[in-house]
């Protein structure tokens, strides 16, 4: 007999998936194979078609007008790579802040040896940043302002259309990370004036793992982005100069067509949905999941506690016990699947109080069920009361 | 009826264009890029020669690159 888990690790990877996810998968696989864009065959145009179509879908939802501006990658580690490197020179200064997860303080700590200026802006323990420290950390040589839109340590969301004014208003460009946000709550990129959007596949626009990627808005010149990679296209193949046009420009080697298939189908499923409606049903769960652990004696919640202010990530301890333990304890015997530690987000467990011993998170998707809070509000009271 | 070809810098470019032209009303088909029209191995699109100023307007007004656009019939000749 199988044994029922309950799943709260979507912030790392979202599962189960659409049903539409696998079988796109399958279909491309089985029917399709070949590569996208690299001959003029049949299946090779219909691997290139599911390839624009996926393209299409990311700009439709993040309300981006010319698709080529989206550029396909792994995850959106790789998008912020592309977009922090490819924009960046030494000389030039960025800021960021105090809730980044290491997908951009990386990165940026390795640029810092090379001559970029960073500022990381503290935020509050609730993970707010100070918009107002934006303003008055612009200084002259002030390319971009890069930040995560919502924590994947406690969920806490930034207010972005304010931010994204701040930058027009002292022209810099406005970079965010979607990883945990795209597919969970509405973005714009042109409302909330956002110059650069890495976004992730496998998380709540429910693709599989190795699928994401950057979309560049139209104040990113293309000209001046220098490729992370280079290499085979399938277009200019005279030429053995990297082509100067998006995607192709950011694009290199064979694309996880059979991933972007899957991406595809789980945009459309998000899609037909809709944002908002997903967005709600998260928002409830996680209301119900605050109530309840902020009920329960010897558990301390982190975060802003409220539903509306954050995303579906909600991060605890228990008094006295360790994350790890209380992880361990909490797949073994009650099947909850969690994810504790320190969530690849060092800077934010500090910014919110709890390095280096991490949290235990809960990450709730559209498929969890109000049940399953239930369950696991029963059970994280059963072992504070064990631990007490 | 005459036809003609429009070559683009991707496949990307070509899908958008032809998704475009379709939306307009317009009679399109993706082949492989005649060999004598450029040494790459991708697709193209076939179109009306009459319409080709139309198709054009259409594309620029998207933002959609494109490399040239050629009679077959006078490359065919």
């Amino acid at each position: 007999m199988e044994e029922k888990i309950i799943y709260f690790d979507n912030a790392a990877t979202s599962y189960p998936k659409p049903e539409e996810v696998p079988q796109a998968m399958f279909r491309f696989s089985k029917e399709v194979g070949a590569s996208p864009g690299r001959s003029g065959h049949r299946l090779a145009v219909e691997a290139a078609r599911i390839v624009f179509e996926a393209r299409e879908r990311i700009s439709q939802l993040f309300g981006v007008k010319d698709s080529s501006r989206v550029v396909f990658g792994l995850n959106a580690t790789e998008g912020i790579n592309q977009g922090l490197r490819g924009l960046l020179r030494p000389g030039d200064h960025v800021i960021t802040s105090s809730m980044e997860h290491n997908s951009v303080m990386r990165p940026l700590r390795a640029m810092m040896k090379e001559g970029l200026e960073v500022t990381i802006l503290p935020c509050s323990t609730e993970g707010f940043l100070d918009i107002q420290g934006v303003r008055k950390s612009v200084q002259k040589n002030t390319k971009m302002v890069v930040l995560n839109y919502g924590s994947n340590v406690v969920g806490t969301l930034q207010p972005l259309e304010e931010l994204g004014s701040i930058c027009r208003e002292k022209d810099v460009l406005f970079f965010v990370d979607a990883a945990q946000s795209a597919g969970a709550i509405p973005i714009d990129m042109e409302r909330e004036m956002i110059d650069l959007l890495a976004f992730t596949g496998h998380k709540a626009l429910f693709g599989p793992q190795g699928t994401g990627g950057l979309v560049l808005g139209e104040r990113v010149d293309e000209r001046e982005i220098v490729p992370v990679k280079r290499g085979g296209t399938g277009s200019r193949s005279e030429q053995e100069e990297q082509p100067d046009f998006l995607p192709d420009l950011c694009e290199s080697g064979t694309p996880n067509g059979v991933g972007l298939a899957g991406l595809l189908a789980g945009m459309d499923f998000v899609m037909k949905e809709g944002v908002p409606k997903i967005r709600e049903h998260e928002k409830k769960l996680t209301k119900r999941l605050l109530q309840g652990l902020q009920e329960i004696r010897g558990v301390t919640v982190y975060g802003p506690k409220d539903a509306q202010k954050q995303l579906s990530t909600v991060s605890f301890n228990f008094q006295g016990a360790a994350p790890s333990e209380v992880g361990l304890r909490l797949d073994e015997e009650y099947g909850i699947l969690c994810r504790v530690g320190l969530h690849c987000s060092p800077a934010a467990h500090r910014t919110i109080g709890t390095f280096p011993q991490g949290t235990v998170r809960f990450s709730l998707s559209y498929f969890n069920r109000p049940e399953e809070v239930e369950f696991a509000l029963q059970v994280v009271s059963q072992l504070a009361q064990k631990e007490g | 009826m005459p036809q003609g070809v429009i070559l683009f810098p991707s496949i990307h470019f070509a899908l958008r264009a032809e998704k475009l032209i379709k939306e307009n009303g317009f009679t399109v088909k993706l082949i492989p890029v005649p060999r004598h029209l450029s040494p790459d191995c991708g697709v193209c699109l076939r179109i009306s020669w009459e319409k080709r100023e139309e198709i054009r307007a259409i594309l620029a007004q998207a933002g959609v690159k494109i490399d040239a656009v050629h009679s077959l019939t006078e490359a065919e000749k």
